[in-house]
This record gives structure tokens, C-alpha cells and sequence, in this order.
């Protein structure tokens, strides 16, 4: 099925037309990916990506929505195969019933496992077990040159130029992933609250390493000192001896979150500056001063978004962009500098997401690097928001960092090969899958990665 | 191609040599513009365009020669540039047209010259622009109006009913192109202090190329069908707009 129509990312940004297909079997995909005009092709998974790495304007775009079958787990490995249009969400359910749980899960469940590849998805747990990339054992890639079996150690420098490379090298069709065990469906949280900046951060570097899940939501719309106040989130999977006996019934594929809708018919602007501010205030103040060793459903520890659906539309018909980018651990002033600019000039930025990252994944377009990430939520309307950042840009630069592509909508191009150094090496790979340049997206248009 | 704030990479500038459309290609350039195609008739002007775009950042700038009083060549013109981009084009600019004024008004040569540059060309132009833009899927047409287009007046009502026709044209296209990813922008600057209006004695709310300029880019962020450059005009001309005729005729100017 062939359909036309606009598409955008979650930011909701920049439309563009193309058409979209869902083909039904891997002989459809293979025989698209050979037929392939000029006009351009990239994989869609569930358009969780902010910014347009995921639409090809007057081209195709391809979703895997019948190719997403989960296998059995093997249980002596614990290992999964599943198809490239798997979502993380049916993933959990499936494999947490049997005691698994996927070794990284971003912020949302909705992507698919396609998506998280084409990202190297981080989650709360990268300064202990790194990205999703890392976790992958084998991935079969289906490129317009022919199918790619791939791993680690099988022609890795295809491997991991797809770990990151945003679906520009081909469509993962199946990925195997290594699981973690798990003893419930619970986590065990510590919440911690922190008044500025560097007494989280401190917190972080001091205590992280005894979690395996942290972040960090920090305030960046209080003006003066009190932008950066913070509220730490630290949690492991519960094991069974840590549950009260009501609790300790057996794993079910429950992941606990609440559902709500967005109405259809919303205020112009709804999430606006002083709504904003509003909310990060009350949100502050809601947060215990410290609370540890509470239980909590996976879903609201790991996707509290998720319960929401739509929420992207909150921001009104113009958009949001998100701003995420990675510093190495000599650069913790870039992000104090980052919330005081943000803070300064009034820039409203919807709960803003600290994390301290471990050692970054061998993928040469892979996002995180060992340091700090801050990632920002910013309506698009401010007149003074494009300039600042790419203000925001020039300071990540030259400190080494980078922001990462699955969030970006408006990076200066030129600021691509400076934080991404490796890049060339995405480029050869993709001269030697895609040798007439079929594979391409609005993001590799904007930024000129060839 | 467009940013999520609207700002484009490339741009072709129906009318390059315009006073206007320069102080336009300038702020582009200052942002992420680096492709520049002008297309005119004046091999001078859009040499010295070219430096000017080349000066504020442009990498690649290209130049087409046009003739506005050759409507059927139009189309041909709009091809030339866009294969002059090279790649995608993010913009189009409209910045074509011939004031009329008192001396002439009855002279029908002046009136279907100032017609063929102001309405016709623009229209085929814009309507050629459009279709390749949906086969690109995606882009923005920006098309200079003007406020002597939202209530004609005597002084020059061949420049002002040419206007008008093509500002209800863009309106109309920009509601034909919906969901295509393809849009129409227009704005109605008022009097421009412009080498148009050399000479012209300045109209109240008198305004400069950049000050539009300025309203022209932070229009490229919205989806508003219609920007006006000073926005008071929006208010202004609103009352305007509802005058009785006898009361309009007797305003200054
Ligand atoms: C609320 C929220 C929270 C988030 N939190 C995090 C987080 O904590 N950490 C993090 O790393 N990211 C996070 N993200 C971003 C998200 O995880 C990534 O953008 C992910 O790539 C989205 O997956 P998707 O299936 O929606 O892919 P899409 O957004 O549809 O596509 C993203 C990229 O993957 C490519 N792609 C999609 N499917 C395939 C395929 N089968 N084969 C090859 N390429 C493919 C596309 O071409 C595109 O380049 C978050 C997003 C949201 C909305
Ligand atoms: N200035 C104002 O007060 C004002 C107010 C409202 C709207 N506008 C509109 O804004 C736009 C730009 O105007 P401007 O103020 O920047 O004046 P301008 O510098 O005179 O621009 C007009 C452009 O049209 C071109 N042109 C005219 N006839 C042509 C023909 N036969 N063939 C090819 N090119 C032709 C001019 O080329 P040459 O350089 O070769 O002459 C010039 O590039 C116009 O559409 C104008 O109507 C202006």
C-alpha cells in the first residue's frame, strides 16, 4: 500500500511530502529497495525522532509495520531476534513475562527497534552498560546493493557505521539483542532534590555508579540561581526479596502507566513561557527533598511520558525542537553555561534531562561520549531561540561535544564533520551498500552527509 | 532544506536585482543560506547582486537571465533557476514589479507592460515554481504584494490592480497547495523607501528594505498566509479596507 502525505517528527517541524509503503514481506522490501528511483528512500519506525531524519521529501518512505515479529527467547543466552519494526514497547511485554527486559530503553517505549538501532539509543543506564548498540549481536540490513548480514564481529565497520548512521546505510529487517534478567516488574527508586546545578551534578559523579538507572530532571526557567535546581532519579530493578509479599506475585507483562488523552481541540498555544514556568515550578515543589528505596512500575520510572498519548501536541501548531547535546566530563561548565543562557534569556524549556554518559559505543555517528548530556524541550516561537542555539552549537563544538541527530532539526551543517568527526567513515560504508546514493532523508539533505 | 524554524539553505529570487530582495538574500545568508540563484534582466544589477549575495555567505550563486514582459518564457525561467540551484530549492522570492504612476495611466502600451511585469509573469512564474516545488515535497513561494494591491487607489491603480490580482492569486494557490508540503507566503509591504519609489514623495508609515527584510525572514518561521511589513499596516489598512469611497478619495497621497 502506496499512501501519500505529510510527515514530520515528533517536534512536529518542517513537513514534508512523500509516500509512504508498509511492505508486507521481505521479498516487497527487497524488491522496493531494487526498483528504487533517484527521488530518494529511509526507513520510518514510529517518527520519534524530534527533527527529520525519518521523512524524505518527494521520495519514499518506508515503514515496517508488517515486519515486526518478536522470536522465542532463548533463554540460555538471553537473547531475542525480532523483526526491524518491532516495537520496544511489545518487546518488554513480551520478553518481562518471561523475566527479560531489553539492556536499553529510551525515554518513550514507542520506537521501534529499527529506529532505536538507526539512533544507538541511549537510556538511563548508559554510564553503567552503554548503548543499544552494544547490546546488539547480529543485524540483517537490507541495503539497495543486497542484504548485510552484520555484527560486532562480522564486517563491523558496517555494523556500527548503521549504530547511529540513522537508516542511511539501509533498513534493518531483523536484529538479535542480548536481554537482562530481571525479578519483577518494580523498580526501587531513590528521588533526590537539590536546589542548583552543581550539587546534583556532584551527586551524580559521587553516586551513579551505585545505580543502574539515573537522571536527572533539572529546571532551567527559574531566573538566577535557582535555574538548575534539580530532581535526581535513581533506581535499580527490584529483586524479589525486595518486595513486600502482596507485591511479589509473579511477572506479568504489566508496565504500569497512566493513559491519558490530549483533546483533539487545543488553545492555540498551550504550552507557552509562563505555562512552562508554571509547571516546572509545581513539579519541583511536588518532588520529595529524599525518598529512598520506593517502589515503582517500570513504566512511570522509565517512560513517564508515555502515559500521554500525543503529547507533542501540547506545544501548539508550530512545534518544538528539542535540544540534546553530549560533552566530555571537562565540560560540565558547557551545560552550567547551557541552563544559564536558556535561564537568561527567558527561553522557556519544558523539564530539561541531565545525565552523566559512560564510555560512547565504537559507531562512528554514535551519539553519546563519556561526560554529559543535557537534552532541552523548546516550543519554537521565540525570536531570540534559533540564534541561541546556535550559540549553544559553538560552545558544544569547541568543547569536543556533539548534539545528537535523532533530536536535531536546525544544526549549523557545517558543525556536522566538526562534531562528528568520523563521519567519512558512514560515507564509505554508504558508497559501498547504496553505490547510487538511493538512500537519503531530509536530515542527510540538511546536513550534507553524504 | 527548511529548518524547523523555516530558515532556508537555498533560495531563487524571481526579480534579483530588487532593492528589496537583496536586503532579504543578505539576512539569509547571515542564517543557513548558501545557494543564491537571481534571476533579472540587467547584466550590471545582478553582477553587483551576486557579489552583494556573495559578501553575506552564499557559496553558490547563480544568475538567469529574465525578461518579465515575456510571459510565456516564465516557466522556462523558473526551470533555468532551479536546475541553476543544483539541488533542492527551499525559497522562492517574488520581488517582480513596475509602479505606475499619474504621467502614464492612459497610456495602454505602459499599462500592459506594468501589467505583464506585476501580475502576468509573477503568475506564471509562481504557478511553474509550485509544481516543482510539489515534486520536491516541500518548499516555500514568498510573494512581495502591497498594500496598493488591498485598497486601489487613483495614484496607481494599473500597479495597484495588478497587485491585488496577484496577491489574491498567491492566496488562492497557497489554498490549492495545501498538504503538499508546498506553501505561499504573502506580504504587503507598505511605502518602501526602494530604487521603485526613487524620487516619490514617502507615504505615511514609510518603511525601508530591511525593515521588510526583517518582517519577510521571521515570516518564514510561521504559516501565517500573510505578513505585513510594518505589521501596523495589518490595522490600518483594516480600516482602510472599509472606508466609504468618497472619504478614501480624499486621503493624502
Ligand atoms: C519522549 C521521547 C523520549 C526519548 N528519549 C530518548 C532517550 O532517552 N534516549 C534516546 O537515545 N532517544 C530518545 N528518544 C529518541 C528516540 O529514541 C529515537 O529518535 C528513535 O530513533 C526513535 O525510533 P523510531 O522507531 O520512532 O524511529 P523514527 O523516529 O521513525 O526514525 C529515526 C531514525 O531511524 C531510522 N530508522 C527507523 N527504522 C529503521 C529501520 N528499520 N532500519 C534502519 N533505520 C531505521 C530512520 O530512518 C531515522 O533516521 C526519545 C524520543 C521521545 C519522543
Ligand atoms: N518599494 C515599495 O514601496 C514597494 C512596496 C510594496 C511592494 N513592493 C514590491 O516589492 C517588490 C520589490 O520591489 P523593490 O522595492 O525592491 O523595487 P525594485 O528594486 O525596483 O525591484 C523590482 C524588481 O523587478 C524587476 N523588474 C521589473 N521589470 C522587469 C522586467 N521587465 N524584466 C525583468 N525584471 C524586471 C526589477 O529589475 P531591475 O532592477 O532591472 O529594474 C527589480 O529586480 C516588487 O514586487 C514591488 O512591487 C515594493
Amino acid at each position: 500500500m502506496a499512501e501519500p502525505g505529510l510527515l514530520t517528527g515528533w517536534g512536529r517541524t518542517a513537513p514534508t511530502h512523500a509516500v509512504s509503503v508498509e511492505p508486507g514481506h521481505l521479498s516487497d522490501l527487497r524488491k522496493l529497495l531494487e526498483t528504487a528511483d533517484g527521488s530518494g528512500l529511509i526507513a520510518r519506525g514510529m517518527g520519534r525522532s524530534y527533527g527529520d531524519a525519518a521523512q524524505c521529501a518527494g521520495g519514499t518512505v518506508v515503514r515496517l509495520a508488517h515486519l515486526s515479529a518478536i522470536g522465542e527467547i532463548d533463554e540460555v543466552h538471553g537473547t531475542v531476534e525480532a523483526e526491524g519494526g518491532a516495537t520496544l514497547d511489545a518487546l518488554m511485554r513480551c520478553t518481562l513475562r518471561r523475566g527479560w527486559f531489553p539492556p536499553v530503553t529510551p525515554g518513550t517505549r514507542q520506537v521501534t527497534l529499527g529506529g532505536a538501532v538507526a539512533a544507538d539509543v541511549h537510556g538511563k543506564n548508559h554510564h553503567r552498560d552503554g548503548s543499544l548498540c552494544r547490546h546488539v549481536t547480529a543485524l540483517t540490513l537490507e541495503s539497495p546493493g543486497g542484504t548485510f548480514e552484520v555484527g560486532p564481529g562480522k564486517d563491523p565497520d558496517l555494523f556500527w557505521a548503521t549504530a547511529g548512521g540513522m537508516g542511511l546505510t539501509g533498513i534493518v529487517s531483523r536484529a538479535t539483542l542480548q536481554l537482562i534478567p530481571v525479578e519483577s516488574e518494580l523498580m526501587v527508586v531513590d528521588t533526590d532534590r537539590f536546589g542548583d546545578l552543581d550539587s546534583v551534578m556532584a551527586a551524580m559523579e559521587e553516586g551513579d555508579d551505585r545505580y543502574r538507572y539515573s537522571v536527572a530532571w533539572v529546571d532551567c526557567t527559574s531566573p538566577g540561581r535557582r535555574a538548575g535546581r534539580s530532581v535526581l532519579t535513581r533506581g535499580d530493578h527490584a529483586l524479589l526479596e525486595q518486595l513486600p509479599v502482596r507485591r511479589a506475585r509473579a511477572l506479568s507483562s504489566g508496565i504500569g502507566d497512566a493513559r491519558l488523552k490530549v483533546p483533539r481541540r487545543l488553545p492555540a498555544h498551550p504550552l507557552n513561557g509562563p505555562t512552562i514556568r508554571a509547571f516546572n515550578e509545581a513539579w519541583y515543589r511536588r518532588a520529595p527533598r529524599r525518598r529512598h528505596g520506593e517502589l515503582q512500575p517500570l513504566g512511570r520510572f522509565f517512560h513517564p511520558l508515555d502515559g500521554v498519548a500525543d503529547w507533542n501536541r501540547l506545544y501548539g501548531p508550530r512545534g518544538f525542537v528539542q535540544y540534546q547535546f553530549a560533552v566530555g566530563p571537562d565540560h560540565a561548565d558547557v551545560v552550567r553555561r547551557a541552563v544559564g543562557l536558556l535561564s537568561q534569556r527567558r527561553l522557556p524549556s519544558f523539564l530539561a534531562v541531565l545525565k552523566r554518559f559512560g564510555p560512547g559505543d565504537p559507531g562512528p555517528m554514535s551519539f553519546p561520549m563519556a561526560g554529559w548530556t543535557l537534552a532541552l524541550d523548546l516550543p519554537v516561537g521565540p525570536p531570540a531561540l534559533p540564534d541561541s542555539l546556535d550559540e549553544l552549537d559553538t560552545m558544544v563544538a569547541e568543547a569536543g561535544g556533539r548534539v545528537y541527530l535523532a533530536k536535531d532539526a536546525r544544526l549549523r551543517p557545517d558543525l556536522l564533520a566538526v562534531m562528528y568527526p568520523r563521519s567519512p567513515e558512514l560515507a564509505a560504508a554508504r558508497r559501498r551498500v547504496d553505490p547510487d546514493g538511493l538512500l537519503r532523508s531530509d536530515l542527510s539533505r540538511r546536513l550534507g552527509i553524504d | 532544506m527548511l529548518d524547523a524554524f523555516g530558515q532556508p539553505q537555498s533560495i531563487v529570487v524571481l526579480g534579483g536585482t530588487s532593492d528589496i530582495a537583496a536586503a532579504v538574500v543578505d539576512r539569509l545568508c547571515a542564517h543557513r543560506c548558501r545557494t543564491v540563484v537571481l534571476a533579472g534582466r540587467d547584466a550590471g544589477r545582478l553582477a553587483s547582486a551576486r557579489d552583494r549575495a556573495a559578501t553575506a555567505g552564499a557559496d553558490r550563486v547563480a544568475e538567469v537571465a529574465c525578461d518579465a514582459l515575456d510571459v510565456r518564457g516564465a516557466p522556462d525561467v523558473v526551470d533555468r533557476c532551479f536546475d541553476a540551484a543544483g539541488g533542492d530549492v527551499d525559497v522562492v522570492l517574488v520581488a517582480m514589479g513596475v509602479l505606475s504612476g499619474r504621467e502614464n495611466e492612459l497610456d495602454a502600451g505602459h499599462a500592459a507592460d506594468v501589467a505583464a511585469a506585476t501580475y502576468a509573469w509573477p503568475v506564471a512564474a509562481v504557478t511553474r515554481a509550485a509544481a516543482r516545488l510539489r515534486d520536491q515535497g516541500y518548499g516555500r513561494i514568498v510573494v512581495l504584494s502591497s498594500v496598493a494591491g488591498v485598497r486601489v487607489r487613483r495614484a496607481n491603480f494599473v500597479y495597484g490592480s495588478a497587485k491585488a490580482g496577484l496577491d489574491a492569486f498567491a492566496l488562492g494557490l497557497n489554498e490549492a497547495l495545501e498538504g503538499t508540503g508546498v506553501s505561499v507566503q504573502v506580504v504587503r509591504p507598505g511605502f518602501v523607501r526602494t530604487k521603485m519609489t526613487a524620487g516619490l514623495q514617502a507615504a505615511p508609515f514609510a518603511t525601508t528594505a530591511g525593515a521588510v527584510a526583517d518582517q519577510v525572514v521571521a515570516g518564514l518561521g510561521t504559516a501565517a498566509p500573510v505578513v505585513w511589513a510594518p505589521p501596523v499596516l495589518r490595522l490600518v489598512f483594516g480600516v482602510l479596507a472599509r472606508l466609504p469611497a468618497a472619504a478614501f478619495k480624499r486621503l493624502p497621497g
